[in-house]
C-alpha cells in the first residue's frame, strides 16, 4: 500500500502528527475517517482511525462540529434567562440540565426550594431519565444490528414526551425548572398520565430484555468489548453507567443527594466486567429504578407551592400584583434587571443518565452570571474513547461508542 | 483512614505554595502557586487522608480587567472520603501558562484543551495542546471578556444606506 507520504493528499503532515503513528506515513497502517456524517456516531462525531487489517491502532475523536458557544452565550442573559439554553445543550436530558443549573443558582442565592418542587424535579428528572435510556437503547441496539427494538423504544419515549408537553408545553425542550422552583404547578391529569406509564412500561422493559439479554448475537457483539478497568475508568473521569460498569459503586443520588434524593429508596446497578454488555445491564437495570422512584414521589407528593417565597429572587404571581405596590415593584425590578446574586463561585454535581453533569457558575455580583462553565460527561467519556477502542476491530467500534452514550451536543455545547 | 483537613494538610505541605484558602458555600477554594500545582494534585491524590483520587472537571475563568487576570480552577472529588475541593490557579495576563497535571489525572486532558482553545490559557508539558472545539484556523479565544461580540445592525429605512455598505455582499 502507499504510505501518506507517497500519496496524492496534499495536506500538511504536520497535521498527523501525534495523531497517527510513524506506521501509518509509511503506508503499514492506513489512516480512515469515520464520521462526521456517519450513522453511528451519534451526531457529528469525527474518529480519525489507523488500522491494521480491521484492528484500530490508533484512534483520535475530533469534536466541536456541534459548538454554539453556549457558554458565551450565558454571559450576555440574566440568571433567569439563562434557564433556557441548558436545555439545548444535551437535548436527551433537558430536565436534568435544567436541574443542575438551577441547583447552582440556588447554592450561589441560598434560594430555597419548597417540597412539593423538590419531588416534582426528582420525578421529571427521572422520567427524562427514562426518556435518555430509551434513546440510547434504540440507537445502540440499531447500531449493532437489531432493527426492531429502536421502534419499539422510540413509541413508549412518545409516551414520556406526553408527559413533558403536558407540564411544561414542550415535548423535548421543556425548561420547566426555575431557579427557586418550578415554573407552575403540574396540570391536574397529570397523576394519571404518570400512573398510566408506571403501569405500561415495566412490561416493555422485559420485552426489550427478551429481545437482547440472551441473544447470542448481541451477547457476542457486546461481551468483552470496550473493557475498562475500574481504576481506568477513574482516572479518566468516567462517571455514571460507564463507571458503575467497571464496578465503582458511585452514583452522586446516593453519595451527594441533591433536591431530596435521599428521601427516595432505589438501587445502584453495577457491573462486574466493565464491557458493553455490563453497561447495557445498567442502564436497563436504572430505567426499572427510575420507575421506582418516580412511583415513590408520585405516592409521597407533598402539596403546597411549587416555587420559593423569596421575592427578591422570584418574581411574585400576577394575582399579587395587583394589589400589593410592593409586589409590583419586585416584579419592576425582577424583569427589568433581574436579581443579583452575591459575589461567589459554586460548583453543583448533578446525575445525569450519561454520569456526572457538573455546573460551575462565576457570579460577580451583577445580574449576568460572569462565568458558567458546564462539565458535560460525553465529553469526559469520549476523551477516554481512544483507551477502550484500541486493539478492538472496526466493528466493535460502534458498539463501544454506543456504549459510552454520547450526546454530542452535550460535548460540544 | 481519618479525614485530614485539607487546607491545614497542604498548608503544612507546601509552605510556600498556597496563596489563599477561602469557604464559601461550604466549597473549598484552595489557591495555589502555578510552579506548585502538579505537586499539589499529586499530594492531594496519593496522601491517605486526602484521597483526591477523582479529578471532575478543570475550567477556566477571565476575571479581566482584574490583574491576576485568569483563574484555572480543578475540581478535584475523594470517592473515599466523599467530598470535594476546588484548587485555582491564578496566572497573569500577559504570560498565561500553567503547568498541565494530565501526568497525574489523565481525565485532565481534553479540559485543558478546552480551555486552551477558549480561553488561550496554554499548558506546559500537555501532551496534545491543540485546539478541540473551534477550528484549527481560528483566530483568537472567544471566552476571553476583551473578545469582540459579533453582531449586525438592523437595517431601518432612516439607515437603510449606511448599514448596506457594511454588509459583505455590497462590498463587491
Amino acid at each position: 500500500m502507499t504510505g501518506i507520504r507517497d500519496s496524492a493528499w496534499e495536506g500538511d503532515l504536520e497535521q498527523l502528527k501525534g495523531l497517527v503513528s510513524e506506521r501509518a506515513l509509511t503506508g503499514e497502517t492506513m489512516v480512515l475517517n469515520m464520521g462526521p456524517q456517519h450513522p453511528s456516531t451519534h451526531g457529528v462525531l469525527r474518529l480519525i482511525l489507523e488500522l491494521d487489517g480491521e484492528t484500530i491502532v490508533n484512534c483520535t475523536p475530533d469534536v466541536g462540529y456541534l459548538h454554539t458557544g453556549i457558554e458565551k452565550t450565558f454571559e450576555s442573559k440574566r440568571y433567569e434567562q439563562a434557564v433556557v439554553l441548558t436545555d439545548r445543550m444535551d437535548y436527551l436530558n433537558p430536565l436534568g440540565n435544567n436541574l443542575a443549573y438551577c441547583l447552582a443558582v440556588e447554592k450561589l442565592t441560598e434560594l430555597d426550594v419548597p417540597p412539593r418542587a423538590q419531588y416534582l424535579r426528582v420525578l421529571l428528572a427521572e422520567l427524562t431519565r427514562i426518556n435518555s435510556h430509551l434513546v440510547w437503547l434504540g440507537t445502540h441496539a440499531l447500531d449493532i444490528g437489531a432493527m426492531s427494538v429502536f421502534l419499539y423504544c422510540f413509541r413508549e419515549r412518545e409516551k414520556v414526551l406526553d408527559i413533558f408537553e403536558m407540564v411544561a408545553g414542550q415535548r423535548m425542550m421543556a425548561t420547566y425548572f426555575r431557579p427557586g422552583g418550578l415554573w407552575r404547578d403540574v396540570p391536574e391529569e397529570f397523576e394519571p398520565a404518570v400512573r398510566d406509564f408506571l403501569d405500561y412500561f415495566p412490561a416493555k422493559i422485559d420485552d426489550y430484555e427478551k429481545l437482547l439479554t440472551e441473544n447470542p448475537l448481541w451477547r457476542d457483539r457486546t461481551q468483552g468489548i470496550g473493557y475498562l478497568s475500574a481504576d481506568d475508568a477513574v482516572r479518566l473521569g468516567c462517571t455514571g453507567p460507564t463507571l458503575r460498569g467497571s464496578g465503582v459503586n458511585w452514583d452522586i443520588r446516593k453519595a451527594i443527594p441533591y433536591s431530596s434524593y435521599d428521601h427516595f429508596e432505589f438501587d445502584v446497578p453495577l457491573g462486574q466486567h466493565g464491557d458493553v454488555y455490563d453497561r447495557y445491564l445498567i442502564r436497563i437495570e436504572e430505567m426499572r429504578q427510575s420507575l421506582r422512584i418516580v412511583r415513590q414521589a408520585l405516592d409521597n407528593l407533598p402539596s403546597g407551592p411549587v416555587r420559593s417565597n423569596n421575592r427578591k429572587y422570584v418574581p411574585p404571581p400576577r394575582s399579587e400584583i395587583g394589589h400589593s405596590m410592593e409586589a409590583l415593584i419586585h416584579h419592576f425590578k425582577l424583569w427589568t434587571e433581574g436579581f443579583r446574586p452575591p459575589e461567589g463561585e459554586v460548583y453543583v454535581r448533578v446525575e445525569s443518565p450519561r454520569g456526572e453533569l457538573g455546573c460551575f457558575l462565576a457570579s460577580d455580583g451583577s445580574p449576568r452570571p460572569w462565568r458558567v462553565h458546564f462539565r458535560t460527561p460525553s465529553f469526559i467519556h469520549l476523551s477516554a474513547l481512544p483507551h477502550m477502542a484500541k486493539g478492538h476491530m472496526i466493528a466493535d467500534l460502534v458498539g463501544i461508542v454506543g456504549s459510552i452514550d454520547i450526546v454530542l451536543g452535550d460535548c460540544d455545547r | 483512614m481519618t479525614a485530614l483537613n485539607p487546607i491545614e494538610a497542604l498548608q503544612a505541605a507546601f509552605a510556600d505554595a498556597i496563596e489563599d484558602a477561602q469557604t464559601f458555600r461550604g466549597e473549598t477554594t484552595i489557591v495555589v502557586a502555578r510552579e506548585a500545582i502538579v505537586d499539589v494534585c499529586r499530594y492531594c491524590r496519593d496522601t491517605e487522608g486526602l484521597a483526591y483520587n477523582f479529578l471532575s472537571d478543570v475550567t477556566g475563568v477571565d476575571y479581566h480587567p482584574q490583574e491576576p487576570r485568569f483563574g484555572v480552577l480543578y475540581h478535584l472529588y475523594s470517592m473515599i472520603h466523599n467530598r470535594s475541593l476546588r484548587l485555582k490557579v491564578l496566572l497573569p495576563g500577559d504570560d498565561p501558562v500553567v503547568p498541565s497535571v494530565t501526568e497525574v489525572y489523565p481525565a485532565a486532558n481534553w479540559s485543558e484543551r478546552e480551555i486552551y482553545d477558549l480561553l488561550g490559557v496554554r499548558f506546559s508539558g500537555h501532551p496534545d495542546m491543540r485546539r478541540i472545539l473551534l477550528p484549527d484556523d481560528w483566530e483568537g479565544h472567544p471566552l476571553r471578556k476583551d473578545y469582540p461580540l459579533g453582531k449586525e445592525t438592523v437595517q431601518f429605512s432612516f439607515n437603510f444606506d449606511h448599514v448596506d455598505q457594511y454588509k459583505p455582499y455590497a462590498q463587491e
